[in-house]
């Protein structure tokens, strides 16, 4: 499944998630909502509405609205794991995640290991990333900051059919699993800045589920190898539109899952084309990008015809104009541009 | 809380430049809400009608040399401590000449030539931060106090507690105003702690904490005043707990469904613009034209920052690259042709 069948039921990601939410809840009673705004009756339904209508479904003691404590709500769900629960507890924008460091890398990360496998944490972290003219504080990617975590699982689900399969594997995981989700991608607002491709998805009626580790080939070609997440990889299948007009024919892979990450995939297409590029919308400087590339030149040097290219977010805190906010994340122009340099390099 | 505002202590000039303060928050705010949805402003906002008179009565009884810190709600703190109007609607523009050069947005307004560090948009993140704020001041024997505003939501966070005990063993500088608008976000306090009155938690302090009427314009200054003057003394820090209300939404969008129709009626029969406007034409009944004035010259005020900001060009793209570090050195990721 490449999460572009054409079908009926075309489902925004949002929808998917609360889809996958609402089944696992129904399957499962130790699976808990904990967070901020998430189930006060006339309110949001979470920051992005994600959880709308769930009060209704399963009542306030398992969609538990908290002071604005991220600490208490990480710690909660952590405890609560331990204790035999499933919660996913919910912070609002990730970049409050930096609230709750100590108990998401001191704690949910290392207790399986520290009681020598003995305690497990089974919670589910959504942490929505990406830069929406909000600013500094409200749209940073922080997702390679945890695939640096021992004990952690790192997913970013870019379309509906794979958020809702991914989250349901994650739900049902032993480990603690953050799950990184684009802002812009959860309706179709995100639509414009995404190359004004459809951002839904076709999601079917049956249950799935899609597990963690592997990754997903949105886009099939022979020149070039690109791996990208979230709204820079939609950019990335638009820059691709316009390179095989050029002649240049680019294979897209969706990682969606970072930690663990399926590196066979990647390497059986850099081992087709010859050339890598990494595209992410998280910093360049220790974003994932970079253990990705050390990967590859470690394992498949001989395959590569020319260096990797890395195409990320500026090292810049983002401002929020929006004439700037484009300059820093990786626009079409800038990808297409990058590929065609690396391609026109003969080698 | 409706008692009629007592001026008595004022002279009709300040009391006019009170009333000015607040017309500025709230046209600016009116204003903002209009551009916004007319798509003309990018991002989003949270806006502050209702709550003028905590910002212009704390500001007003600062000294120009302290500093203040503000939150993801910043447009009345920022015009309240001097930031420009044109400088602010600008940024809220994203535009070049905004007062953080379009790098800040709405809520990261903020200019140290005023005395006020950009916004802070993580709830209570201003709080652990103030004290350091205090203690260079302490340190520099320079007098200056900082005000630290924050709402009711704040003080469940670990920051607000760690924040405020060190400031108070440390008898730090510092105005701590907390504006008890009843709601973080679409979630009413009450639901989020059994001690709905802040001034009830800071007790376990061991520091002043007084509860304001913060549609109270002249309230607040003199709670400010008195707070400022035992901060600046060597006597530590205080909490006035402003008890307010946001008549919009928390921010664009918000349809306010959580709260009840009565209860924002019941509120905005405080609104502070009234209050005092009511308070000064009643000792001297000659002063309705003059504040009918004031009012006139506010919209002429805020007319100009919006031709200023429409007309003031973007920021160039080459300006997302600077102002990183205090080195001129390129950002990482500008070096060897990664661009
Ligand atoms: C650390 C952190 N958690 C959550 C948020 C999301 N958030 C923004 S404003 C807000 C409500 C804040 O309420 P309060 O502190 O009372 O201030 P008010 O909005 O009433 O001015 C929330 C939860 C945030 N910005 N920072």
């Amino acid at each position: 499944m490449t999460g572009d069948q054409v079908g009926e039921r075309r489902l925004s990601i949002g929808a998917a998630i609360r889809e996958a939410i609402i089944e696992e809840m129904q399957r499962d009673e130790r699976v808990f909502l904990i967070g901020e705004d998430i189930g006060i009756p006339g309110g949001f339904g979470g920051a992005f509405g994600v959880y709308l209508g769930l009060p209704e479904i399963f009542g306030r003691d398992r969609i538990i609205d908290t002071p604005i404590s991220e600490k208490a709500i990480a710690g909660a769900a952590v405890g609560a794991a331990m204790m035999g629960m499933r919660p996913i507890p919910d912070l609002q924008y990730s970049d409050f995640v930096f609230e709750c460091m100590d108990e998401i890398v001191n704690q949910a990360a290392k207790m399986r290991y520290m009681s020598g496998g003995r305690i497990r944490v089974p919670l589910v972290l959504r942490l929505p990333v990406g830069a929406s003219n909000r600013g500094a504080q409200h749209g940073q990617s922080p997702e390679s900051y945890f695939i640096h975590v021992p004990g952690l699982k790192v997913v970013c689900p870019s379309d509906a059919y794979h958020a809702k399969g991914i989250m349901k594997a994650a739900i049902r995981d032993d480990d603690p699993v953050l799950v990184f989700e684009h802002k812009l991608l959860y309706g179709s607002k995100g639509r414009e800045s995404a190359g004004g491709l459809d951002l839904t998805a076709h999601v079917p009626e049956e249950e799935y589920v899609v597990p963690l580790g592997q990754a997903v080939v949105k886009r099939a070609g022979t020149d070039v190898t690109i791996v990208a997440t979230h709204l820079v990889l939609y950019r990335c299948l638009a820059a691709a539109e316009i390179l095989a007009e050029e002649g240049i024919e680019c294979e897209v892979i969706d990682p969606l899952s970072l930690l663990p990450l399926d590196v066979e995939t990647i390497y059986a297409s850099v081992d087709r084309t010859g050339r890598l590029v990494i595209a992410h919308e998280d910093t360049l400087t220790g974003g994932w990008g970079a253990e990705l590339a050390a990967r590859v030149v470690g394992e498949r040097f001989d395959s590569l015809r020319a260096p990797i290219v890395r195409i990320a977010g500026h090292d810049v805190p983002l401002p929020v104009a929006p004439a700037l906010e484009e300059a820093v994340i990786p626009s079409i122009d800038r990808i297409a541009d990058q590929v065609r340099a690396l391609v026109a390099a003969r080698r | 809380m409706n008692e009629p505002v007592d001026v008595s202590g004022l002279d009709a000039d300040h009391a006019r430049l009170l009333y000015r303060g607040l017309v500025r928050l709230r046209r600016f705010e009116d204003r903002v809400y209009q551009l916004f949805l007319k798509g003309e402003l990018p991002g989003t906002v949270h806006q502050y009608q209702g709550q003028e008179a905590v910002a212009v009565g704390v500001c007003d009884a600062l000294e120009p040399g302290d500093w203040i810190t503000s939150t993801h709600r910043p447009h009345g703190h920022a015009l309240a401590k001097g930031v420009s109007m044109r400088g602010a609607m600008a940024e809220l523009y994203g535009k070049a000449t905004g007062c953080c050069g379009g790098k800040g947005g709405s809520m990261h307004l903020g200019d140290p030539d005023v005395g006020m560090v950009p916004a802070i948009a993580i709830v209570a993140g201003g709080v652990s931060i103030v004290s350091g704020m205090g203690l260079a001041f302490k340190l520099q024997g320079s007098g200056q106090v900082a005000a630290c505003f924050f709402g009711e939501g704040a003080t469940n966070e670990g920051a607000f507690h760690e924040g405020v005990n060190f400031a108070a063993v440390q008898r730090l500088p510092i105005v701590y105003v907390c504006e008890n608008n009843l709601y973080g976000a679409s979630t009413a306090y009450h639901l989020t702690t059994l001690v709905p009155d802040v001034v009830d938690r800071v007790a376990a302090y061991g520091i002043p904490a007084v509860s304001v009427d913060g549609m109270d314009v002249v309230a607040m200054r003199e709670a400010t005043a008195e707070a400022r003057e035992r901060a600046a003394g060597g006597g530590g820090p205080t909490l006035i707990e402003a008890k307010t209300y946001r008549f919009a939404g928390h921010s664009r969008g918000d349809a306010r469904k959580y709260r009840e129709r009565e209860e924002e009626d019941a509120w905005r029969d405080l609104d502070p613009l009234t209050r005092l406007r009511d308070a000064v034409v009643s000792r001297d009944p000659s002063e309705a034209g003059r504040l009918d004035a004031v009012e006139a010259e506010v919209e002429a005020e805020l007319e100009d920052a919006v031709t200023f900001a429409r007309e003031s060009p973007e920021p160039d793209a080459a300006e997302a690259f600077t102002g990183v570090y205090a080195d001129a050195f390129p950002v990482p990721s500008m070096r060897g042709g990664i661009l």
